[in-house]
């Protein structure tokens, strides 16, 4: 037994030193998914409702239409010409153009949503202050929770996005590495195992795997409050699964390339699409339906799925049992055919 | 005029079952004990349309430095790859040390050291790392530590492989293939590349190993190499073996110790060989454009007589070298060509 540990856990040693040797992949793993997630966190921040900018064209009573919007607040309006009116309609200044009279005349494009949502406020602001009786009383309960804004959607995506990049770049490109280099044909020139070399990578991988989930997720709490509502536990058994998987994947694109080129080729083809349809940065129900079923089995969606469920909604593992029953076969199916496809020398 | 050894002539006269066990005393006596430590049979390798070793006999005993010889391309890496376990030949079988790579393949990486024509080691790995990690895979074998002082990299014992330079590498890649204590050492062009004193110290390493009863196979493209460290040479072109001896045996049957080179003017009538070869003292003659080359056997008298002969031959000579004969002359004498094509 320990004749067998030891290689193991010198070739691991050898992978952890060599990643952590390299400051481009201490970039990749653990800097790059933070400044994503800071940039996109900011771009899509939460904003506070926005202000409705409508003008009133200049004729009677403009003046008391834009005293009544004003005190309904949310508005910003004011009198203007005809042609300033039509003109900042135009450009975007106004969402929209107020037509007094003895019937109120609304100007706008219906094609922009924010015109639309002018159109039905100032409708209603106007015709509660000229005296309208709503037949049943209403109130607002305003929500913005935790858990269900942009930078809590992303998260996860970035964390399966991060698992999928790591496992597939680390392994390929190393794999792919050593055996350009005859590393490997030396390697098997020695009484190592075959088995002992691809545990190692497995091995290196799982200790890169808890600083690079905890670097994220701890920064994403820290600085946006998103949530782990699940167990700690769960979340950990889907990542392992999920890295195990993209392991597995990385392993068999990496099993016979010859050239790093070839095998970037290769990993680029496996993940851009899965970058696209698998809902990283956007919902992957925007997809027409009849995609839907392929996006469904494709592991980074299923792997996606499954952290959000966790994180978001506090799902057990039970009830994530289809995602990730789709992870388990992409990992196996993959090990199984790049063992048996795997070019040693 | 003598004939310059043919192929066929050099396998016949120190050849492969009498070069085993005719000249090399100590090992023959332990040879009829312990099994050879390498016996390979009609070894076969093709590559696509080209056939890198050609039905190939060879037979090492224990505790020899066996060296294979030849161009670029003579199918020498195949060779030792084959016998490593790591090609598989078409046909032909490979013996090491009474066991098969089929049967026996784990027990037999235990025993064998290896050093690759060209392996470039993990490049962030500090050497000591790369030997600790070679030294796990072995059940016995040297300390780490121990190895860096014989491989002399105890001051770099802490640096990345690669702010190592080619001749250090070198020897962190032989300091791998010893690290497991082999009974077999393998050694694929170990110095090539390396300067007089880098090579020399590699040297040392290999005769410090032979002097604890190992075995080496060793390839080279240095003559000097094969005749300081190797009791036996084969010489290989296009996949097999065309001489095999030792390296006095070899050179002695160019039937001359001794090389003259010269070259004559431009402008001068072309010697005829008959006439060079019945100088006294002159064993062979070959003519390649405006240069000669002569063996001999007396230096002292052909010299003049060459003097002598172009003086009546009228003719400038721009170039005159001698030498003692090496085993660069056997491979020229044997196929034409000159071992390293430049
Ligand atoms: N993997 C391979 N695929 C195709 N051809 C090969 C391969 N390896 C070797 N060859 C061919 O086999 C022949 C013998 O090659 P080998 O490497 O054994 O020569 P060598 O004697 O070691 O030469 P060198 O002195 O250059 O190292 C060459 O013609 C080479 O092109
Ligand atoms: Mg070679």
């Amino acid at each position: 037994m320990m004749n067998y540990l030891l290689p193991l856990k010198e070739l691991t040693l050898a992978r952890f030193r060599e990643q952590l040797r390299q400051p481009e992949v201490l970039f990749w793993v653990f800097a790059f998914p933070l400044l994503l997630a800071v940039a996109l966190g900011l771009a899509f921040r939460n904003r506070p409702p926005d202000v409705i900018h409508v003008a009133v064209e200049s004729g009677p009573r403009a003046e008391a239409l834009v005293a009544d919007l004003k005190a309904a607040g949310g508005f910003a309006a004011s009198v203007l010409s005809p042609e300033v009116a039509s003109e900042e309609l135009r450009t975007g200044q106004v969402a929209l153009v107020v037509v007094p009279g003895d019937s109120l005349v609304y100007r706008y494009d219906p094609t922009r949503s924010e015109s639309r949502l002018a159109r039905i406020a100032t409708d209603d602001a106007l015709q509660q202050a000229l005296g309208r009786r709503n037949p049943r009383a209403t109130a607002d309960h305003i929500v913005t929770e935790r858990g269900a804004r942009y930078i809590d959607f992303l998260i996860p995506g970035l964390l399966g996005l991060n698992l999928m990049s790591t496992g597939m770049w680390g392994l390929g490109y190393a794999v792919v590495d050593a055996r350009r280099r005859k590393l490997m044909k030396r390697l098997l020139a020695s009484p190592m195992r075959r088995s002992q070399y691809l545990l190692s990578f497995i091995a290196a991988r799982l200790v890169i795997l808890a600083p690079e989930v905890i670097v994220l997720l701890g920064f994403a709490a820290l600085a946006f409050g998103v949530p782990v509502r699940g167990s700690i536990l769960s979340l950990a058994v889907v990542v392992v699964l999920g890295a195990m998987c993209f392991a597995g994947l990385g392993l068999l694109t990496a099993s016979r390339a010859q050239t790093v080129e070839a095998v970037s080729g290769l990993m680029n083809l496996v993940m851009l699409p899965m970058w696209v349809l698998s809902g990283v940065f956007f919902s992957s129900a925007k997809f027409p339906a009849a995609m839907q079923p392929f996006i469904r089995v494709l592991p980074l969606t299923a792997l996606n799925d499954a952290l959000r469920g966790i994180m978001l909604q506090g799902a057990s593992l039970a009830s994530l049992a289809a995602p990730i029953g789709i992870c388990v076969v992409w990992g196996s199916v993959s090990f199984a055919v790049a063992l048996r496809t795997f070019r040693w020398i | 005029m003598t004939p310059v050894p043919s192929a066929s002539s050099a396998s016949a006269a120190p050849s492969a079952s009498a070069a085993t066990s005719a000249h090399h005393t100590d090992s023959a006596s332990s040879a009829a004990s312990a099994p050879p430590a390498i016996r390979c049979r009609a070894l076969t390798k093709r590559y696509k349309d080209v056939l890198a070793v050609d039905g190939l006999d060879l037979d090492v005993p224990s505790g020899e430095c066996f060296g294979l010889l030849g161009p670029n391309g003579a199918g020498k890496t195949t060779t030792v790859e084959m016998i490593e376990g790591l090609v598989a030949p078409d046909s032909g079988t490979v013996e090491i040390l009474g066991l098969h790579w089929g049967r026996d393949a784990i027990a037999l990486r235990e025993r064998l050291g290896v050093a690759l024509q060209e392996t470039r080691l993990a490049e962030r790995l500090k050497v000591i790392e790369v030997i600790r990690l070679f030294r796990s895979f072995y059940r016995a074998g040297h300390d780490p530590e121990e190895i860096l002082d014989l491989v002399e990299l105890r001051e770099k014992r802490d640096t990345w492989v690669d702010k190592l330079s080619g001749g250090q590498k070198q020897r962190l890649a032989i300091a791998c293939a010893l690290v497991g204590n082999p009974d077999v050492l393998f050694l694929d062009e170990p110095t090539t590349g390396l300067d007089p004193q880098s090579r020399r110290a590699l040297w040392d390493v290999v005769e410090e190993f032979k002097s604890r009863g190992g075995t080496v196979v060793l390839t080279t493209h240095y003559m000097e190499e094969a005749e300081r460290l190797c009791e036996r040479v084969a010489v290989m072109d296009h996949g097999r073996i065309i001489a095999l001896g030792s390296p006095r045996e070899l050179i002695a049957s160019l039937g001359a110790d001794h090389v003259v080179e010269f070259a004559l003017g431009s402008g001068a009538e072309p010697l005829p060989e008959a006439e060079l070869v019945a100088l006294p003292g002159v064993e062979s003659a070959r003519r390649d454009g405006p240069r000669y080359t002569l063996t001999v056997t007396e230096p002292h008298r052909a010299i003049p007589a060459l003097m002598g002969e172009l003086e009546r031959h009228g003719g400038e000579m721009t170039e005159l070298l001698t030498h003692h004969a090496t085993l660069e002359d056997l491979f020229l004498s044997l196929t034409g060509r000159h071992l390293r094509d430049t």
